[in-house]
């Protein structure tokens, strides 16, 4: 068995069988975690480069901790130290560290699309690490970890995605992945930033009304406000946003039943959530983040099998 | 053809287990592990075996996935299975239990595999086939159910009525 893709671009590429796979052994990883010495041999001699063209510290550290944990060696590009900076192409640069003998690329970029520009011009695979507004695969595939591991199942869950959806790849991909995998899913948050005909484009509920959704929903998943994509005002201000949209601890109170909260990080605290939800009982997020190693470290196994056929 | 038929398996499962006990009276200190995927049926029977002759507490037993520890993973990619070993295996004799042994490679792995777990004191070996000329690494059996001279292309297999319905050994190819 494995996986259907020599890359690792999106959700939308994945079939059932792959997801499953990747949670399946993203659960053995898991297991690997907990022992004593939290290192295996996998992939020596694998050489990884993480090439972050946009900002990140838990994706990045996730990726260095998953590979470092599958004995690949591994080298970190970030473009404000680099030749980027002195105006050398996405393909240059990559073509350039590629005849260093590199064997897979983790990318994160603020383009949409540039991982698969990139998978059409090089041989070595591509794990998408966020690319602008499309896609970021692996934090859906940590989002349906964690779910999985709370609830059993996907199949017939209702998720909530609120907030941002409209310049959130994490909500592109969770749409993607829990779709494929049974799911009920409904975005809500200001009609600004929720993209037109979503709805009909991607068979999903779409509420306005955030204390609907958390009425209706098994699991809330609230997404960052992305002020650094957003280039004019969408709401009117912070404050207020916490007011109509942010999950506070009175709103939960209300829906009188319980929810799990999840978050992809970094939270804006006080906006989006407020610290006492973040923080209580029915958060997983930190949950999210262990999961991510392991599930990061399902990807690279799995699409190094794939990439080296004897 | 048949190597092992549905009525030699028993016995020799029971004398696989009586064995480890000559050998590890008691099983003082001592832990049974299982290799997966396969090895765990021969593991669990031989595990029920010593339960009928020690107290429940007295046979620690777990199960060892090596899927990450191959050698062979730009050849072809295995689908790990669950590893299992809620217990510390510092400073004890680890049995580990497997169904043929072949070349060597699984058992080299699974040595590695066990010292992320820790330093046990002693690592023994059980297996219900030893297929001793087609050894690729220096490494034998403490027990074995039956030692057979296999070449190297033909295939032994191993069925288990749980999971392949009859309970016998065969081998494939001429």
């Amino acid at each position: 068995m494995a996986l259907s893709t020599k890359h690792l671009l999106g959700i939308k590429d994945l079939n059932t069988e792959d997801i499953q796979l990747i949670l399946s052994t993203a659960g053995q990883f898991k297991e690997v975690l907990q022992r004593p010495v939290k290192k295996v041999p996998s992939l020596r001699d694998v050489n990884i480069v993480n090439l972050f063209y946009e900002n990140s510290t838990r994706t990045r550290i996730s990726f260095e901790l998953a590979e470092k944990r599958l004995s690949a060696d591994v080298v970190n590009f970030t473009v404000s130290s680099s030749s980027a900076a002195k105006g050398e192409t996405l393909l240059d640069t990559v073509n350039n560290i590629l005849s260093m003998k590199v064997d897979m690329v983790v990318m994160r970029h603020s383009a949409s699309g540039a991982p698969h520009f990139l998978a059409k011009h090089i041989d070595a695979a591509i794990i998408n690490a966020g690319d602008g507004i499309n896609e970021h695969p692996t934090q859906a595939l940590l989002d349906a970890f964690s779910m999985v591991e709370k609830f059993g199942s996907l199949k017939g869950l209702k998720v909530a995605i609120l907030g941002d959806i409209m310049h959130s790849r994490v909500a592109l991909s969770n749409i993607y992945l829990l779709k494929k995998m049974g799911a009920e899913v409904m975005v809500s948050g200001p009609p600004t930033l929720i993209p037109k005909y979503l709805q009909e484009a991607m068979d999903i509920k779409v509420e306005y009304n955030i204390d609907k959704a958390l009425v209706w929903c098994d699991v809330a998943n609230v997404l960052r406000i992305q002020l650094e994509r957003q280039n004019q005002p969408l709401f009117s201000s912070l404050r207020e946003y916490n007011l109509a949209y942010g999950i506070t601890t009175d709103r939960l109170n209300k829906i009188n039943k319980e929810i799990v909260i999840m978050h992809p990080g970094p939270i804006n605290r006080g906006v989006e959530m407020d610290s006492d939800v973040a923080d209580s009982k029915h958060s997983i997020i930190l949950d999210q983040v262990e999961n991510g190693v392991a599930v990061r470290m399902a990807c690279l196994y799995l699409l190094t099998g794939r990439s080296n056929p004897a | 053809m048949t190597l092992i038929s549905e009525q030699q398996l028993p016995s020799i499962v029971k004398r696989l287990a009586h064995q480890i006990l000559e050998t590890y009276p008691g099983l003082k200190n001592a832990v049974i592990v299982g290799l997966q995927p396969r090895g765990v049926f021969l593991s669990d029977r031989i595990v029920s075996a010593l339960q009928q002759e020690l107290s429940e507490e007295q046979v620690v037993y777990g199960k060892l996935d090596i899927t990450f520890f191959r050698d062979d993973i730009r050849r072809e990619l295995h689908v790990p299975t669950q590893t299992d070993l809620p217990f510390s295996i510092e400073g004890k004799t680890v049995i580990l239990i497997d169904d043929v042994l072949f070349t060597g490679r699984t058992i080299r792995a699974a040595l590695d595999a066990l010292l992320s777990f820790g330093r046990p004191s002693k690592v023994a070996l059980c297996v219900l086939v030893d297929r001793k000329p087609s050894r690729e690494l220096p490494i034998q059996p403490d027990f074995s159910g039956k030692e057979m001279d296999a070449l190297t292309p033909q295939k032994v297999k191993v069925r288990w009525k749980e999971n392949d319905g009859v309970d016998d050994v065969i081998l494939i190819g001429e």
